[in-house]
């Protein structure tokens, strides 16, 4: 019985983002890469099934850069995943290529139970794989989760949407799931099992072999460009109500928003 | 001409001003613009689309499509953009639509970028760009496929005025399949605000506000401006308020015209999520408080002295 994870390793969120000469990109000299927050709620949740489903084994999938990639593999490893799957990548993959790989390397390593991601990588923010992969897997999702309960033939999640507005959705059969923070609270790796994660097997997957053909993208990014300068704050002076005057006055004459 | 689907979602107000900026963007493109709508409410959205420029609107009125199911919803969208011929769709970038589209680009081999922040469209070309890295950097998405699925975010674009106009009319019937997506049950919200993300206003406090009571004090100035209210991860771990309220990195990217920041110090989480905001203005005591770098106005001072006092200034002229 396979319960999958899959994770994406993005810039930590405190890295400083530079553009190479020529604006075709980011420079990613320098960055540190880290596994995708709401990953950690994933892959937390992946390890709790598991260990409530016996005879299950827990994979954890990732497509990118075998140079950086396998950092974020061992951390899920050193969680409480058994085996990883590295789906070595260029950088530029687009959303559809990773969800086309993600689905041919589960269905080459056996039939899902349930299948985990987060619900968006807060590098690109496209919150798109999930269901691009459920889709090509053929099997329903349910995605921004914040409650998650297994039976052996379905899922019952809960899902917050606008306005504070919650959802519960049963899955029948397999289906995938996207993590949002609240689901539950990720452990830290303890040093043992961080020892331990390195014994664990990594497979290395060739793209070509899943059948897809990153030159074949759909998404693009290109002219990259660096926020505007905001120009500088201007500070009120006075006391607190001549500073909500002056406030209410800017707000409506200057700013024009009220 | 090529046709452009503009995907429509209602409140009990009619037609959401964010599906109202793309029905007026596509307009003013010069290419036929069509719009679908699902759920009781989409007779209501389709001749109100109409008075926006729409010729043609394809709706499902039937009520099994009231609450979001991504099975009904996708197979139906599927359906629209198919008998539309349209080889660009728009939506906003709400967590329906996020939800939705993915999965629809999966089933048409379409493309689709989402929370995108730019859109200048004409009657033969498209120029999209979105924020990456939380904002830290903006870049243009190239999107190569038949069809173009692009989410837009709120408060983005301009909205026309209303014209005469009506849209014909084709109705769709529900999909017969056997769902395996099933709804148990809906829990409605306990506000009747916009959702942070469509928000036009925030008022968003952070540990300045010293507890959950001190929070409360942001309550009427939220109402005199008809605010929605937001929150920074650290009072949200601390149990103040909900999760849904969070705004950051971790949370909601709000794009309002105005974003107020009562006790919040400005951690660069924080600000990946609201660094799009129009006008920002921050209260902190600390003058050295990296929120102020980010703002257009700061104030320097005790929260509970001037959220009162500002209240008091905006009910006077609203
Ligand atoms: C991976 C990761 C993801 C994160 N994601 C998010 C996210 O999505 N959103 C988010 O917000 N944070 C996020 N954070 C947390 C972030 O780093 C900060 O810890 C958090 O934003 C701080 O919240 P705060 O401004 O409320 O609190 P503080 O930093 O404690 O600031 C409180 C401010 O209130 C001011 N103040 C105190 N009393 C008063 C008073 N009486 N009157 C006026 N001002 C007063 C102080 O001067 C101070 O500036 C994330 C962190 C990590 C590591």
């Amino acid at each position: 019985m396979n319960i999958y994870v899959c994770i994406k390793q993005v810039p930590d969120t405190e890295t400083k983002i530079k553009l190479n000469a020529d604006q075709s990109n980011i420079d990613t000299a320098g960055i540190k890469w880290v596994m995708n927050p709401y990953d950690e709620f994933a892959v937390e949740e992946a390890i709790q099934l598991k260990s409530k489903t016996e005879g299950a084994t827990l994979k954890v999938v990732t497509v990118g850069p075998k140079s950086r990639v396998t950092d974020a593999l061992r951390t899920a490893l050193a969680m409480g995943a058994d085996e990883a799957l590295l789906i070595d990548a260029p950088e530029s993959i687009d959303t559809f290529n990773t969800a086309k790989a993600l689905a041919a390397a589960i269905k080459q390593e056996g039939e899902p139970f349930q299948v985990f991601t987060g619900k968006q990588a807060i590098d690109d923010n496209a919150a798109s794989v999930s269901q691009m992969l459920a889709e090509f897997l053929d099997i329903p999702h349910a995605t921004v989760i914040s409650k998650f309960e297994k039976s052996s033939d379905s899922a019952v999640v809960e899902r917050e949407v606008e306005g504070g507005r919650k959802e519960v959705i049963v899955l029948k059969g397999p289906s995938v799931v996207a993590a949002n923070k609240g689901l539950n609270k990720p452990r830290y790796a303890s040093l043992p099992n961080i020892m331990k994660a390195k014994k664990k097997p990594v497979k290395e997957i060739d793209l070509a072999s899943l059948g897809v053909n990153v030159d074949q993208a759909k998404l693009k990014f290109t002219h990259f460009e660096l926020p505007a300068e905001k120009p500088p704050v201007k500070m009120l002076e006075g006391e607190a109500d001549q500073q909500a005057k002056e406030l209410v006055r800017l707000l409506r004459e200057e700013a024009k928003v009220i | 001409m090529s046709n452009v689907l503009v995907f429509l979602e209602s409140t009990n107000n009619g037609i959401k001003k964010s599906s109202l900026e793309l029905l007026s963007a596509a307009k003013n493109s010069g290419r036929n613009v069509l719009a679908c709508a699902f759920g009781e409410s989409s007779k209501a959205a389709a001749e109100e689309a109409g008075k926006y420029g729409a010729a043609k609107a394809f709706i499902c009125s039937d009520a099994k499509l009231n609450d979001y199911n991504s099975e009904l919803y996708s197979a139906l969208a599927v359906q629209a953009i198919k008998d539309s011929s349209a080889d660009l769709v728009l939506a906003s970038s709400s967590m329906l639509a996020r939800d939705l589209f993915p999965r629809v680009a999966a089933k048409l081999d379409a493309a689709v970028t989402s929370d995108c922040t730019d859109l200048e469209l004409t009657a033969d070309n498209i120029n999209v760009k979105k924020p990456l890295y939380s904002g830290k950097c903006k870049a243009q998405v190239e999107l190569s496929a038949d069809i173009k699925i692009v989410l837009m975010r709120a408060n983005q674009l301009p909205v026309n005025e209303l014209a005469d106009g009506t849209a014909e009319v084709v109705e769709l019937s529900a999909p017969e399949i056997d769902l395996k997506t099933l709804i148990k049950e809906v829990v409605k919200g306990t506000s009747e605000k916009l959702d942070l993300t469509e928000a036009n206003i925030i008022v968003s406090g952070g540990r300045g506000m010293r507890d959950p009571e001190g929070y409360k004090i942001l309550e009427p100035l939220a109402e005199t401006l008809n605010a929605t209210l937001g929150a920074t991860r650290a009072i949200v771990d601390d149990g103040w308020v909900p999760h849904n309220m969070q705004v950051g990195q971790t949370g909601k990217t709000v794009a309002p015209t105005l974003y107020i920041a009562c006790g919040i110090s400005g951690a660069i989480q924080h600000l990946a999520g609201m660094s799009g905001s129009k006008v920002i203005v921050a209260i902190n005591k600390d003058p050295e408080a990296p929120i102020f770098k980010k703002a257009n106005y700061g104030l320097v001072g005790d929260v509970f002295d001037i959220v009162p006092k500002l209240t008091e200034e905006f009910k006077a002229i609203l």
